[in-house]
This record gives C-alpha cells, structure tokens and sequence, in this order.
C-alpha cells in the first residue's frame, strides 16, 4: 500500500510543479467579477448566478485538468522513460495505475477545496450571511468530485492503451454523452427486439453525469435526498473501480518494450 | 544568457503601443461598419436544443438568457422603443432551462404587460408566462399573487383574478392578504381602492429594490390620478360661485376651498393651467399618470384600475 501511496503523492506533487493550481487564479477572479458585475447587469439572481457559475466553473475546470493531466499519467512516464525506472523497482504494474489514479483525484480534491472557499466567500460576500441551504452546495461539489473520479478513471483506461490525443477525445465524448445520460435511455426505450437490448445496453455503460449534476436545484436552496447521496456514491465508485480495473487489466498485459 | 534590458524594454513598447493601435483601428473599423442588426436575432430559438447544448449546466445557461432578456427590455427601454420582439421568446428560453428561477416570471411578467414604450404590452404572454411557473412551482404564493394581479390590472377580468388569488391563498405559507385580495376581487373588482391595496401589497411583500420602486411609482400614479380631477372640480366650484376662473392656488385657499397649495406625491406644487386644468410640475418624475399631464404628452396607456 504504501508504494501506492509514493507514487500518488509523487502524482500530486508534480501536478502541483506543472502548475496544476494555478487555475485557481483564474477562478478566483471569476468568482470577484461575478460577484461585483452581476447585480448590475442582472436582476434578482445574484446569489443564483454566484453559486451557478462557481460550480460550473469548479466542475468545467476539473473536467479539463482531470483529462489533460489523466491522458498523460501513462504516456508521459513511458516517453520519459522513467516508467522503467518505477517498474524495475518492486512496483507492480497495477499498483502503479492505482497510484496515478489516486495521486490525480487528490490533486483534484485540493483544487476543489480552494474552489469551495472562494464559492462560499461569494455567497456570504452577496448574502452577508450565511443560509441552512447553503450546506447542500457542500453536497453539489460531492457530487462533482465524484464526477471528477470517474472521469479521471476514464482517462486513465483510455491512456492505457490509446494515444494522449485520441484519450482526450475519447474521454471529452464520453463526457458529453454522459450528460445525454437519461435522453439515451428514453431513446432505447423506443426501439424494439435486439436493438432495444443493443441500445439499453449502451445506454446504462456510458456514464451517468447528468444524475452527479445538481447545481441547477442547489442553486435555487433545494434540498437533496440522503437515497441520492448514497446511490450516487455507490454508482461512482463502482463505475470508477470498474474503468480502473480495465487500465490495470490493459496495462498489466502491454508490451512496454 | 539573460536577456538585455534594452531588448526588454523595445519588446515592452513594441507590445503596448501595438496593442493600444490595434485597439483605435479595431474602433475605427466598427465605425466604419454597418449597424449591425444581430440585436434582434436569436442564433437558436429553442429552449429544447439550447437545453441538451448546455450539457446540463442549464442553471448557468439560464442565468445568461436572464440577464440577456434583462439587457434587451433594458436597452429597449431607454429608446423608448414600442417593439420588444424577442422579449417573450428569451423569456421562455429563460424558463424552460431553468424553470425555478422565480424572478424571471416576477419581472418578467412585468416587462412583458406593462404598454409600450413601458414595456411589450403583451398581458397574455405575461399570463402563459406566470401559468407555465404556477406549474412549475405550484408551492410559491408570489406567482399567483402576479397573475392575479395581471388578470386585474392588465386584463380588467376580475373573476378571473378572483380565482388566481383564491387558489394563491390555498398554498402553504401564502401572505394572508391573498385571501383578502380574492373577497375584494368578487366583491368589488374596478376599484381605485383595490388598484392601491394591490401596489401597496407589492410593495410591501417584495424584498426587492426594483420592484419596491415600480410600485411606489404605480402608487404615486394612483395618488395624482384621484387628486387632479378632485382639485379641477373644486375649480369649477370656484368658477361657479365667483364667475371666473382662479388666478393661482392663492385665490382658492382664500376662498377657504384648500388649506394650502397642494403638493404632487414627489413634493412638486401643482400648476394651474389655462382653462381651469390641474397639471403636474415634472410629468417625468411621474410614471404611468393619465390625469394632469399637459396636452403636449401623451397619457400613459398603463390601466389604473
């Protein structure tokens, strides 16, 4: 375990040297301009364009960062060569892939955390004060860390055995279908006979982001039920234990002469 | 090997004094262009496409087509224009992406019934607008409070605003003024009376600035709209009685038919014109009166009633 642990915090360590955070600038001043600007421009939704765009801009930035840095976990060790170097050692093949896989979602978790602060320092910033609904944005940004493990898990399968470009591509569509999640279903509903299995199929692979997306009902104070809570935890860490196990199962049988 | 501070310094400037042309020229060119006519175009009409575009971020999406309905009827409305074309459909956009956003059914409401160059002057798409939010959320009392209000104020249907106000009341936590509102509604819909409870209500329930103050306004509008007819029949009183019209407020409060010159809602004396009429000083500081406006304006076409 405790390989597995060096090897992710060395993961978090050079996302960090890569500059990783330093989006958080960016967000940063996102959040002041949204802040300051929307009440003029706007009417009524201050506090709902703050909490909105804060959590659209946490999860659209993580989005980026978890694929661009998780299609490189593998490719960039084996282009440096320093992927020998970690396997001559007594690393398995698998505990390496957990360890990246483990060092990205940690460096994510930071990066939301800072994020969650300057979200949060909006809202009391508009609001002046605190409101009891305000603790189930702690659960909207849950969920979008949950997003984040399953599309860093995604990432990572597809580096496994695809070029960086083609895993970025790749993991961006799934993403994008993912959101199409429920319409997906409807659609296979529609058919009949095989294709209808086809369809339901493919339909319940692909992953499921529109459940993990609440912002638009955190936004407005709703509350949000402990089952989907629970549900939703179960379903990405399954779904993410499943797409790491098949990065482990590619790479422990790639040929990296 | 560092870079000469001479070479940084011909970069530095280089960079800036680019940048500042390219700024001018681009000024220039948008000068030199036609006006451009994309204001009133929308690149994708349906709230369903825009939907699946937002790949599920429609509370953010939302928000923008807000803001954007809101700077149109803005941008509008200082140029006094009669025609707010896309106001309804960003509205719909607006809602349908989005359909607990409350202030865009409350305001919206507003900027689409209110007449021209007020507003779109269109009551029954601020009533679509309302109904498509009752169902939405069933639960919030305000909503019926503002159809209630448009079947009253805008569409002068009175049983029909009786209804909207009745079945408000019913909701969980409704202002108990609603309950109030539906008696007055059946009893004795039309009255100047029930238009002031109604503003005042507004006025009173709402926490925001914008609406506070189009309600003052409309208050205001009530107050001028009894007082100058009231004030122009005690000047043919006076012309009755003494045979010749007053030559100021003076002569009136002599004659004992007034204690003082009387005052418009925003302080100003109110000026008495040629041939025994009442005008207010400032007709732009009063929005939406019909009575007491010179003969050079035009009334408001906003109802009172």
């Amino acid at each position: 375990m405790s390989r597995v642990t060096s090897i992710a915090s060395n993961t978090f360590r050079e996302a960090v040297r890569d500059r990783v955070l330093y989006n958080l600038i960016a967000f940063a001043l996102l959040m002041m301009g949204a802040s300051l600007l929307v009440g003029q421009i706007s009417l009524g939704v201050e506090r709902n364009v703050v909490i909105n765009l804060g959590l659209t801009a946490v999860s659209l930035f993580g989005l980026v960062i978890a694929v661009f840095i998780g299609i490189g976990l593998v490719s960039k060790e084996i282009e440096k060569k320093t992927l020998y170097t970690i396997l001559s050692r007594p690393v398995r093949r698998w505990e390496f892939i957990l360890g990246k896989f483990g060092g990205l979602v940690a460096t994510l978790v930071v990066n939301t955390f800072f994020m969650a602060i300057g979200i949060f320092a909006a809202v009391l910033y508009l609001a002046r004060h605190f409101q009891k609904a305000d603790a189930y944005l702690l659960v909207a940004l849950y969920f979008i860390i949950l997003q984040f493990v399953m599309i860093t898990a995604l990432a990572l399968l597809f580096s496994s055995f695809s070029s960086p470009l083609l895993s970025a591509v790749f993991a961006f569509a799934l993403f994008i279908i993912g959101t199409f999640a429920q319409d997906l279903r409807g659609f296979a509903a529609l058919t009949h006979g095989a294709a209808r299995w086809i369809a339901t199929a493919a339909a319940y692979v692909v992953p499921n982001f529109a459940a993990l997306n609440i912002i638009s009902s955190v936004a407005h104070g709703q509350p949000v039920a402990g089952s989907l809570v629970l549900y939703n935890s179960l379903y990405a860490l399954l779904y993410s234990a499943a797409a790491v196990a098949g990065a482990m199962l590619i790479f422990e049988h790639r040929n990296l002469k | 090997m560092r870079p000469s501070r001479r070479i940084t310094a011909v970069l530095a400037a280089v960079l800036v004094v680019c940048l500042t042309a390219a700024v001018l020229t681009v000024t220039h060119a948008d000068r030199a262009r036609p006006v451009s006519t994309l204001e009133e175009v929308l690149y994708v009409p349906s709230p369903a496409i825009i939907k699946r575009m937002s790949l599920g971020y429609t509370g953010l999406m939302a928000d923008i087509y807000w803001t954007r309905a809101v700077q149109y009827f803005g941008s509008k409305h200082v140029l006094h224009s009669r025609q707010y074309k896309l106001l309804a459909p960003l509205l719909e956009i607006t809602t349908q992406l989005d359909p607990q956003l409350v202030p865009a059914y409350e305001f919206g409401s507003i900027f689409l019934t209110q007449p021209p160059p007020d507003g779109a002057g269109d009551p029954d798409a601020a009533i679509r607008l309302v109904q498509y939010g009752i169902q939405q959320n069933p639960n919030d009392w305000h909503l019926y409070y503002d159809l209630g209000f448009i079947f009253y104020l805008d569409k002068k249907d009175y049983p029909a605003a009786a209804k909207a106000f009745a079945q408000g009341a019913k909701v969980p936590d409704a202002h108990p003024f609603l309950k109030v509102l539906a008696a007055r509604m059946a009893e004795r819909g039309g009255e100047t009376q029930t238009a002031r409870l109604l503003w005042t209500t507004t006025y009173e329930t709402t926490t925001d600035r914008n609406i506070k103050s189009n309600a003052i306004s409309h208050l205001r509008a009530l107050d001028v709209d009894e007082v100058v007819p009231r004030l122009e029949g005690v000047i043919r009183q006076y012309k009755q009685r003494s045979g010749q019209l007053p030559q100021s407020w003076v002569d009136l409060i002599r004659a004992g038919y007034l204690p003082g010159v009387p005052l418009d809602p925003v302080g100003h004396p109110y000026k008495l014109a040629a041939g025994g009429r009442v005008e207010v000083a400032v007709p732009d500081d009063l929005p939406f009166i019909t009575q007491g406006l010179p003969p050079s304006m035009q009334a408001s076409e906003k109802p009172k009633l």
